[in-house]
């Protein structure tokens, strides 16, 4: 099979998928299991793919010019063949996870939300393998506009005014921000495709970088930073599948690997060393990732707690790209893999223990975990995960994280790593403890929904596993990253 | 034999409609008067075609009618800067006239489809003389007989809501001060230089080299007048209850093309004519036409955000797409006025479409179309809802759509010309322009009302997924466009620059 169509193949599946979906929208099973199928040829493409960057195989195709040295491209790059693994793979899982919930939870509208999903993963593999700038932006914008019916999947007021923020902040900020930016790149140098290096030095002032940066980091929504973070607690009013495979996954991960991307192979690491315009960027993310740890710790709402454990956890990836070091980059790049693993775990058990027993609150959660072992065993794999503690996979790309800032001499970056380090063990933890105090009075009903157990089971030990194989990937990243 | 008309086309294409319009005028017939109006237009395109082959092989065709040579006669001119506007005007009159026959149908008395179409190609005819002119007293003409087409036509629109008799009067009224302003600007004009042709007129007037203060009146009258009559904010205020109030068939012809010839003939009066006083120019374009299409981007784009009406946000819209048009051409070189005549051209396809597909569902639903009668309609009539998805998409500028191309044409020319303000402000009005358009969509397809698809009609959606259509192609390949706005700059700016 050829390179190109490998990667044709890879983009419309999840659009075939959500066809199938539709045209087979009055069997619930034969629906729901498109998602499944799907998922599992994506997940062999892009596997492919991952091993053929491993094997300096290039994987690209152009279809047209759109216009003035920008073309209708798609072209794979290392950080783009391990984005589109983790979609792919935790797709499958997600699709399984799917059917459990929607069906536990009785929501409506099944097969508009199964749809929208495989349309959203489209986008989101799109996004990776882009060629250049503006298919990245085109993909983008798709994957907002896809996801949009799945935060107002309920239709009632709240989650309706929960759509009409998530849309606003997201498109408004592309458009404000993000897609001038493009626009400037793109006089400034004739051309928008990822180049290893980047394509800006000696053609962008360095005294304006600063602020392109800026223009990036708020114009790419996606990635959360504060102040243009509300969207993600807002969306959380969307079923929990969303939130796991979208919200922890896909979406922000496709926001925090835009601007590693654009970092990587549009800036250039080399060129943000020199004019050091992003070291304004790794104070914001230090202030990121401590406020948000901190409302985190005040939210009793298990999804909200999640929701801004997300937000912090993707600025450290906003910092890993700020500091630009090699071993900064490196980081921040496995982070998508260990952050993305880790947290669909929570999400998924969080949806577990609301579908199984309709419990939302951390403080309601006491004398579970006698009931439902196996989630909380899930949970307690994935928070360890993302609290660093090895020998779990989340240890490696906060290791390496701290060891880029001290390679930048930002000594107090990593001091502030290890405090957040410490609040993660409070905030996601203290379920778990909650969870095995034995004073639960009330009866509460449980309902079955072993679909639901399993997908964290496997994520959680998939976290544990990994681990040991961190190499694997590792290689991928470090043989473009390193300058 | 056809040669010997073929010779004239260029006075065919404004004189055809104009004739044909007095034939059917009194027919009482349901379906002839439509169906010799698009024989017409076919001829029409066809003309267009004709006149395209010529320029492209010569250049400039001066038509001089009844052989009196200019100054003294009336004469038409074609060169590169209109032709791509002809093209574009004659082909989307036909397309907005196949669709207009069912809407027409159904919002007027079928008894007065002959009278609507009598006006219909007044209109026409009327607009493509503004296109094709080189005489400003002509020109005036022309102006008055497309206003009093239009604001007929608009009338019309009282058989669905009595206001429409308000904003035609409206339209009456204001239009004719416009006009007023314009031709005591050609009185001044002749009285300094005794002649009305264009091209005389520029060597007449460098005999007042250093400027006088007759011509700069003149020249002020004729630009305010020029103002009103393409709804140039603050004086568009007779634009929106026209456009909201009129029948949908009405609204599509004036949104697309109406205030986009007179914006034509704006821009080439400024950079044809006027070019001789620079001094006067650049005071007009900067400190005059340059602020207020800023106030037109912005303000426009708020009012719109606010409408419950459709069709009146529709209209609002349009106020603040004038006004990228405008900006544009404020900019005084070669990729502003370029990117004019991109959005010119990409705007009259989008709102074209975008009227189109509203005023479908104004017949569908039998009254106004305000976002609450919306709901559910993307289930209800899928093929059309999603027509004006694209639209919508398009308005807002993203890629893949024409709407795109003229955002970066525009943002390059800024940026060239480093009007990093003006950026920021494009930039965000066209993200408020994702609120007024969402508004629409969630009504569509999020709202708590569901339907079963229900049959559409063919005759009205063809038309509006052939401007999808080609949104899209525009959008992808986007060269014709580019080509024929950069001839056009190229004819108005070498002006400038000698």
């Amino acid at each position: 099979m050829s390179n190109s169509f490998l990667i044709i193949l890879g983009i419309i599946t999840p659009l075939f998928a959500a066809l199938f979906s539709y045209v087979c929208r009055y069997n619930n099973n034969l629906r729901d299991s498109f998602g499944i199928i799907g998922g599992l040829i994506t997940f062999v493409i892009s596997l492919k793919i991952f091993h053929g960057i491993q094997n300096n195989e290039v994987y690209q195709i152009t279809f047209f010019t759109l216009f003035d040295g920008v073309d209708f491209a798609f072209k794979v790059s290392a950080l783009g063949s391990i984005f589109s693994l983790v979609a792919s793979s935790l797709w499958i899982l997600a699709s399984i996870y799917t059917i459990g919930y929607m069906r536990g939870a009785g929501e409506k509208n099944q097969t508009r939300f199964v749809i929208f999903y495989s349309i959203a993963i489209h986008a989101a593999l799109a996004i990776a393998w882009s060629g250049n700038l503006l298919v990245l932006f085109i993909f983008y914008e798709i994957l907002t506009f896809s996801t949009f019916p799945l935060v107002g999947h309920k239709q009632n007021t709240e989650s309706q005014s929960a759509g009409r923020l998530y849309l606003s902040i997201l498109v408004g900020t592309s458009l404000i921000f993000f897609l001038p930016a493009i626009f400037w790149i793109w006089l400034k140098t004739g051309t928008l495709d990822f180049q290893d290096g980047g394509i800006l030095m000696n053609k962008f002032p360095a005294e304006y970088l600063s602020f392109l940066i800026a223009m990036l980091v708020f114009g790419i929504g996606k990635a959360a930073i504060m102040p243009i973070h509300r969207w993600l607690p807002a969306a959380m009013v969307a079923p929990t599948p969303v939130s796991a495979l979208l919200h922890a996954v896909a979406v922000v991960k496709a926001g925090v690997f835009s601007f590693l991307v654009v970092v990587v192979y549009i800036v250039g690491p080399d060129f943000l060393l020199q004019t050091k315009s992003s070291d304004w960027l790794v104070w914001l993310a230090c202030f990121t990732i401590m406020a948000s740890s901190i409302i985190a710790i005040t939210k009793d709402d298990l999804k909200a707690r999640l929701a801004y454990s997300t937000i912090s956890q993707l600025s450290y990836i906003i910092l890993g790209a700020a500091l630009a070091s090699s071993l900064a980059l490196k980081g921040a790049s496995f982070h998508i893999i260990t952050h993305a693993l880790g947290k669909i775990t929570l999400f998924f058990c969080a949806g577990a223990i609301y579908v199984t027993a309709h419990i939302k609150k951390v403080s309601d959660l006491k004398g579970m975990g006698y009931k439902l072992p196996l989630i909380f065993f899930a949970y307690t794999l994935g928070a360890l995960s993302i609290i660093g503690v090895p020998p779990f996979i989340g240890s490696w790309s906060k290791f390496y994280l701290i060891m880029g800032s001290i390679e930048r001499e930002f000594i107090i970056v990593a001091i502030i790593l290890g405090i957040s380090s410490l609040l993660n063990i409070y905030y996601l933890l203290q379920p778990v403890v909650i969870g095995f105090t034995q004073n639960s009075k009330k009866e509460i009903k449980l309902i079955k929904a072993p679909l639901t157990v399993w997908p964290p089971l496997i994520t959680g030990l998939g976290c544990l596993v990994f681990f040991f194989y961190a190499n694997y990937f590792l290689n991928n990243i470090s043989g473009v990253i390193v300058n | 034999m056809f040669d010997i008309f073929l010779d004239d086309a260029p006075a065919l294409v404004v004189v055809l409609p104009l004739l044909i319009s007095a034939i059917i005028a009194f027919m009482p017939s349901k379906i002839w008067p439509w169906i010799i109006s698009i024989i017409t237009l076919l001829l029409h395109l066809f003309l267009s075609l004709h006149l395209l082959k010529e320029i492209s092989v010569s250049g400039l065709i001066i038509y001089e009618f009844g052989n009196w040579e200019p100054p003294w006669g009336i004469s038409f001119k074609i060169d590169g800067v209109n032709i791509g506007l002809q093209l574009l005007f004659s082909i989307f009159v036909l397309v907005s006239t196949l669709y207009s026959r069912k809407i027409f149908l159904n919002e007027i008395d079928y008894r007065d489809s002959g009278k609507a179409y009598s006006l219909w190609l007044l209109a026409v005819g009327s607009l493509n003389g503004i296109i094709l002119t080189n005489d400003i007293f002509n020109l005036f003409v022309f102006l008055e007989i497309s206003a009093l087409a239009s604001i007929s036509l608009i009338a019309l629109g009282a058989g669905q809501n009595r206001k429409a008799l308000l904003a035609a009067f409206n339209y009456l009224i204001i239009g004719a001060i416009g006009a007023t302003f314009y031709v005591i600007g050609v009185g001044f004009a002749y009285a300094m230089t005794g002649t009305l042709n264009m091209n005389d007129l520029v060597i007449q007037l460098t005999q007042y080299s250093d400027g006088q203060l007759a011509i700069f009146a003149g020249m002020s009258f004729m630009l305010i007048g020029l103002m009103v009559k393409a709804a140039i904010f603050p004086v568009h205020i007779w634009l929106p209850p026209a456009y909201s109030y009129a029948p949908s068939a009405v609204s599509t012809l004036l949104a697309a093309l109406a205030t986009k010839t007179i914006l034509y003939f704006f821009v080439r009066l400024l950079y044809e004519v006027f070019i001789i006083y620079p001094s006067y120019l650049s005071l007009f374009l900067d400190f005059v036409l340059y602020p207020l299409s800023l106030l037109a981007i912005f303000i426009g784009t708020v009012i719109a955000i606010y409408q419950d009406d459709i069709k009146k946000l529709l209209a609002f819209s349009s106020i603040a797409q004038i006004g990228y048009i405008t900006l544009a051409f404020s900019l005084k070189d070669h990729s502003g006025v370029a990117s004019g005549f991109v959005h010119i051209f990409n705007h009259a396809l989008i709102k074209g479409g975008l009227f189109m597909a509203v005023g479908y569902f104004a017949i569908l639903y039998k009254d106004r179309v305000t976002l609450n009668s919306l709901k559910g309609f993307g289930y209800k009539y899928p093929i059309t809802s999603f027509a004006l998805l694209i639209c919508g998409l398009s308005l807002i500028g993203l890629p893949l759509t024409n709407g795109f191309i003229s955002k970066l044409y525009l943002f390059q020319a800024l940026y060239t010309n480093q009007m990093y303000f003006s950026i920021a402000l494009v930039a965000v009005s066209s993200a408020l322009a994702v609120v007024y358009f969402w508004k629409i969509v969630e009504q569509m397809w999020f709202s708590e009302i569901k339907f079963k698809s229900e049959k559409e009609d063919a005759y009205i959606y063809l038309p509006i997924w052939i401007v999808t259509i080609s949104i899209i192609v525009f959008g992808i390949y986007s060269t014709p466009i580019i080509e024929f706005s950069n001839l056009s700059a190229d004819y108005l700016i070498s002006g400038y620059q000698n």
